[in-house]
């Protein structure tokens, strides 16, 4: 076992459970901050799929963006005079007997799958290669993202602001 | 344990899918449930950079993982502003009590 299995183990471990305290936790704060482990730990898990510049992305973006969003979402719609903020849940017992079954189906069926694997070599940094995609190829999606980007900012924050 | 290949972090993104989808179905309040869809957004973004470094797609899967990331953030955005918005009109945020569409 070396040590990139161990470390592969450590960062799965770790966003398992954050997942798994995230959407059982009543405490709506403590559901956050388990939800920003779970990203701690995808970050782990792109470094070992050696895309760094996706991890950094998924920091800066998902951690220090979407986050804080969900934080002051949950900031601004819940009454704060309580200490806890508590979330009420469905009913949970058919929830997971239907989510485990469909958990097993698709574990046992890509378990089973003949994936056609090929040894990539490792790359020393993809940022160069993803802004070369991103400019040659994928121009187009690169330019639509930068307009939908616009419309989303500017929708949000005229429908969020005070009348 | 065995050496780690494609199939762990498929496994890994296919228990956070369904860890998604549990939280979207059982949670009430909509914030709850916009931490779900974040993520099901998650698994799916480990797919695409696990296949992308295991497959033979150069790193056409990474930069799908890059669009996904960009449209969860807007995605992110208005739901929130929508949030916002219900708790003003309904006064509260759970998803079973906002059932009238007028006022």
């Amino acid at each position: 076992m070396t040590i990139y299995d161990f470390m592969f183990y450590l960062f799965a471990a770790l966003t398992v459970v954050s997942a798994f305290c995230v959407v059982t936790i009543r405490n709506i704060v403590y559901s956050a901050f388990f939800l920003l482990f779970t990203f701690f730990g995808v970050v782990g898990l792109y470094v070992l799929l050696a895309a760094d510049f996706i991890a950094i992305v998924q920091l800066v973006v998902y951690v220090g963006g979407i986050l804080i969003l969900l934080l002051f979402g949950v900031m601004l719609t819940n009454k704060i005079t309580s200490v806890q903020i508590k979330s009420g849940t469905f009913q949970i017992l058919p929830a997971a007997i239907a989510v485990g079954l469909f958990a097993g189906i698709l574990t046992s069926s890509l378990l089973s799958t003949d994936w056609k694997m090929f040894d990539t070599e490792i790359p020393i940094t993809t940022a160069y290669s993803l802004g070369n995609l991103l400019m040659n190829e994928y121009i187009l999606v690169f330019e639509l993202l930068g307009v939908l980007l616009l419309v989303a900012l500017v929708g949000a924050a005229s429908m969020a602001r005070r009348k | 344990m065995l050496t780690v290949g494609l199939n762990h972090f498929l496994i890994v993104s296919s228990i956070l899918f369904c860890l998604g989808i549990f939280g979207i179905v059982t949670r009430k309040n909509a914030v709850m449930v916009l931490m779900g869809i974040e993520l099901i957004l998650n698994a799916a973004n480990i797919n695409f950079v696990a296949f992308s470094r295991y497959g033979n797609f150069g790193y056409n899967g990474q930069l799908m993982a890059l669009f996904v990331i960009i449209l969860a953030a807007a995605e992110a955005a208005i739901a929130l502003a929508i949030v916002l918005n219900i708790y003003k009109t309904f006064a509260t945020v759970n998803v079973d009590e906002i059932d009238r569409l007028k006022e």
